[in-house]
């Protein structure tokens, strides 16, 4: 039987029982691999549900870098019942099934071509512990143990681990350090070099961390200074607001009182929660809140109206697939139209997409900048698999000398020096944006009505056709000013410049590297464009133009990001070839390469067949 | 309606103790039809802020949509107001007080805004106990949209299309005990002399102050046989207590020696000097403020004045331990912990 190898290059997929303790020991497994100096990322793929439901972990170790979702398994950590068929059934040929034994496997599992592994997991368990609330948790550390041995991992940095861990309660470091080297034992003395797979120490992960998007989401608000936050909980956003309160615990007590430099509302639903934070940006603190698409639709008629009142507003939408309930544990990149176009009449709002924790951390604080200059609601677009699953992304950076941009706000001695008459909807500088005022600010000037009719330049309600023509156009061009600050597509360009190009977005992008590099590896060159944000520059529609082709690739079924091209860059569709992956599943590398290969080949491209052993791990 | 106001004022009208003018308290002129109780009730808060002797643009005024939303246009002209959507007044309201707790709020809502599409956002509102104060201009129907009826609307009143209504109408005074407001009244747009006071005392309350005022819909619901008409009012309606309001800093003149008044000293110690009737509930009873109000509605009767008060109760701010300092005060100093902090914060996710 041929058998899988590879160095630093697999996947591991762990099958558990939902709310079984695997996740914790799953990331140990996962956070030692990254310890060990190898780029690693972890997915996991959980239901809806508290308990019992099946629950995946998948792992990816790749010394390349390639921390996309691959799609196929190499190994399988089979410690669920429930799923044993379906995920010894599902393995790829040639890959090892890792199994309790405690239990033989029934008779009719009889494939001849993967390496089967037994570890008595829950009888070694059962010997060594007396406690049955313990059990199953240890059960999990045996399999992380017996995984070291199989893969010939350094076990001390899994020992540290679990020290650090538990460096707050060392009595249970004991018997997870005991559970972790029973595992290791067994495995070491019953399958000594059975297993093909391995990892090996290097130092490929520099000044790295690994980090999920929503901590990160979490930490760019609390640096830019976010003090309120209107907030309904929703999988996969409610991490942002917890991560957000545990930091303001930390850092945002006011030290000679106590209290915290920060109010979090949970509301009564998302209505009420984008309510809190444009009544609080009014009033000139800064405010966000964090949703996923059902709130999406439901903050919809609120951000119409900050858009026409201009009110500044930061939304982090963390996406999941939808439409309506659809899986709410899984994700996709769907709410780009309900969100480019959120609620009734002529609206549109800027958003923006981050690729990896580094840049959740750094659009968000942009975020609340922009919110504040261009007065208008800003929308991060996250999904559930960059903001719920670890990445391995460069560290977070803040300058020191960052101030915050707190836009046009006039305060009570700039409005003494005014000569002229103010208005709050007067565009004095030509960028389409005015000047606003805080309520309170001086006795008797600056003082507004902002309302969701129309009115004049003053503020005052007017149904004249004229002041309403005005000020649509005003706020259109401030649309084109919004372009010129907000961040620019990212481009990368062969020599000389390739026919094909490639248009992507936000937690697509290491799959999509990844497919890309293998398909210059068989001889077709394509040139890449990950957009950072809506409304498009005009570089990027640039880039378009410029190519004779170009794919859309992208987690939604309708093609979402190529329909806002065509319509806002007044493109040719049938230019834009839709490649569209809307599973519920991370973005997997090798079914995209298939779907280009057959995209191409429809129009009569052809690619070079690779060489064997060329290819991942095979 | 009026379209023209007089600028004139008698040159002997004295200011405020603050200095203000009425005047100062005034907004634009009423678009609302001539006659409409919520001209009376911009009158009596205009009033009220005056003797208060509010500064003007240290109050923010908001409101939802409807007729009553759009009167805060009509008073407060240097207030900064913000007309929301339709039934959302109160998370605009939250949000605001969140970002600033040294401003005064003032939102106005009507019954379709808060007992109909609002109800949800009215109920937690009141639940956080937000600082604020929360007028109802109740009228019992929808006027923007030609007279239908509202959820406050009493079951087996008739409007003017002659149409009876037959669901049950909702108490927004009594739910507001229920859940949790610390000062609750009723009002009559018609009786300014309750009103203002009412106002009064309930912009001086810490916490959330709700006063429920019918104001009869001259239009489409001021026929005699609807229960919210000037004329069913005005003969069904019994005051509580009645009551002086005392601001805290006016000397306390009235000296009430007899038994049946009771002083509830407010948040920022005004008083309000109760004067019982022998027999009447104690309005500083959650319970027997609820009875008292099922009580009258059996007989038939409107029971207004303060129907609830309890001046001890912890705010959303108190709730959710914020600083003292507004939070639309504080700065980068305040707020960013800094690089060296998230290099540690790096490091921990290593």
């Amino acid at each position: 039987m041929k058998q899988l190898h590879g160095l630093n290059d697999f996947v591991i997929r762990f099958a558990n029982v939902n709310g079984s303790g695997s996740a914790s020991a799953n990331n140990l497994f996962a956070k030692a691999v990254f310890r060990m100096g190898v780029p690693v990322s972890p997915k996991n793929i959980f239901p809806s549900n508290i308990q019992g439901l099946p629950t995946w972990y998948e792992v990816r170790v790749n010394a390349q870098g390639y921390v996309g979702r691959r799609g196929d398994v190499d190994m399988v950590v089979a410690v669920n019942g429930q799923t044993l068929r379906q995920d010894y059934d599902g393995l790829t040929p040639g890959g090892y099934f890792l199994f309790d034994s405690s239990k033989p496997l029934p008779e009719d599992f009889r494939r001849d071509d993967v390496t089967v592994i037994g570890v008595p997991m829950t009888l070694l368990c059962n010997e060594a512990f007396d406690n049955p609330k313990m059990r199953p948790l240890l059960k999990n550390i045996i399999y992380v143990g017996a995984l070291a041995a199989l893969l010939d991992m350094e076990l001390q940095v899994l020992i540290d681990s679990l020290t650090k861990q538990f460096r707050k309660n060392p009595k249970l470091a004991e018997p997870n350090i005991q559970a972790l080297q029973l595992g290791y034992d067994y495995a070491g003395e019953h399958f000594k070099d059975v297993c093909k797979l391995s990892v090996q120490r290097c130092n490929l992960v520099g000044d790295g961390i690994i980090m999920d998007g929503n901590t990160a989401v979490a930490l760019g608000a609390l640096y830019a200074g976010a003090t309120v936050v209107g907030w309904y909980p929703i999988t996969p956003s409610t991490s942002i607001i917890e991560a957000f309160g545990r930091y303001a615990e930390k850092f945002r007590i006011e030290q000679d009182t106590g209290r915290i430099k920060a109010a979090i509302v949970q509301a009564e639903d998302e209505l009420a929660a984008i309510g809190i934070v444009i009544g609080a940006s009014w009033n000139g603190a800064r405010a966000f809140t964090a949703t996923s698409g059902p709130g999406i639709s439901l903050m919809s008629e609120f951000l119409g109206l900050a858009y026409f009142a201009e009110i500044p507003a930061v939304l982090v939408n963390v996406q999941r697939t939808g439409p309506s309930t659809g899986m709410p544990t899984r994700t996709q990149q769907s709410d780009l139209i309900s969100c480019a176009y959120a609620s009734h009449g002529d609206t549109k709002h800027p958003l923006l997409f981050p690729c990896d924790p580094k840049e959740c951390f750094d659009m968000t604080a942009d975020a609340f900048d922009l919110a504040e200059r261009l007065q208008t609601p800003i929308m991060v677009m996250s999904d559930l698999d960059l903001g719920m699953n670890d990445h391995y992304s460069p560290p977070l950076h803040w300058d020191p000398d960052r101030v915050y941009d707190r836009g046009k706000v006039l305060n009570a001695a700039q409005l003494d020096g005014l000569t002229t008459t103010w208005g709050r909807y007067l565009d004095t500088d030509g960028d389409g944006i005015c000047t606003r005022t805080y309520p309170g600010t001086h006795p008797d000037k600056g003082v507004y009505f902002t309302r969701g009719t129309s009115r004049n330049e003053y503020s005052a309600y007017t149904e004249d056709s004229g002041a309403y023509i005005r000020n649509m156009e005003r706020l259109q061009l401030k649309w084109e000013t919004a372009k010129t600050l907000l961040p620019g597509p990212r481009i990368k360009l062969h020599e000389p410049q390739a026919r094909l190009g490639a248009v992507f977005y936000g937690s697509s992008t290491p799959a999509v590297y990844e497919t890309i590099e293998s398909l210059r590896a068989r001889g077709i060159a394509v040139d890449t464009m990950r957009l950072r944000a809506f409304p498009f520059q005009p570089g990027a529609l640039d880039f378009i133009h410029h190519h004779e082709l170009v794919f859309v690739i992208e987690q939604n079924r309708d093609s979402q990001m190529r329909t806002l091209l065509i319509n806002e860059g007044d493109l040719t569709p049938h230019k834009l070839i839709a490649i569209t992956c809307y599973d519920g599943l991370p973005l997997a590398s090798r079914s995209l390469t298939q779907a280009m290969e057959e995209a191409l080949a429809e129009r009569g491209v052809l690619l070079q067949q690779l060489a064997p052993g060329q290819g991942d791990a095979q | 309606m009026t379209f023209f106001r007089p600028s004139f004022r008698h040159p002997d009208l004295p200011p405020n103790e603050a200095g203000y003018t009425r005047r100062d308290y005034e907004g634009g002129i009423s678009t609302l039809c001539a006659g409409c109780g919520h001209d009376s009730i911009c009158n009596a808060i205009i009033q009220a802020c005056f003797e208060l002797g509010l500064p003007p643009h240290r109050v923010a005024k908001m409101s939802g949509i409807g007729c009553s939303s759009k009167t805060p246009a009509y008073f407060l002209g240097k207030s900064h107001g913000f007309n929301s959507v339709h039934g959302r007044m109160p998370s605009i309201a939250t949000g605001a007080n969140m970002a600033n707790r040294e401003l005064i709020y003032l939102g106005v809502s009507g019954d379709g805004d808060t007992a109909s599409i609002g109800m949800g956002q009215f109920a937690h509102a009141v639940r956080r106990n937000l600082n604020m104060l929360y007028i109802v201009m109740n009228n019992g129907c929808y006027g923007l949209t030609k007279g239908q009826y509202s959820a406050t609307a009493d079951k087996g009143s008739k409007g003017k299309k002659g149409g009876v209504n037959a669901l049950e109408s909702i108490d927004l005074c009594e739910l507001a005990i229920q859940l949790g407001a610390g000062f609750v009244a009723r009002g009559f747009s018609g009786d300014k002399q309750q009103l203002t006071p009412l106002i009064k005392a309930g912009l001086s309350h810490h916490g959330l102050s709700f006063i429920d005022v019918i104001s009869p819909c001259v239009t489409f619901n001021n026929n005699p046989e609807s229960t919210k008409s000037y004329h069913w009012v005005r003969e069904h309606s019994e005051a509580t207590n009645t009551f002086d309001f005392v601001p805290f800093r006016q000397t306390i003149t009235t000296e009430y020696q007899d038994d049946a008044t009771e002083a509830v000293t407010l948040h920022d110690n005004s008083v309000i000097h109760l004067h019982k009737h022998p027999h009447a509930a104690d309005v500083t009873d959650r319970r027997q403020a609820i009875d008292n109000l099922e009580d009258h509605k059996a007989q038939g009767m409107i029971l207004t004045g303060v129907l609830y008060v309890n001046p001890a109760s912890a705010d959303t701010h108190d709730i959710l331990n914020t600083c003292e300092r507004p939070l639309n005060s504080l700065s980068e100093t305040d707020l960013c912990p800094g690089s060296a902090v998230l290099e540690e914060i790096n490091a921990a996710h290593r």
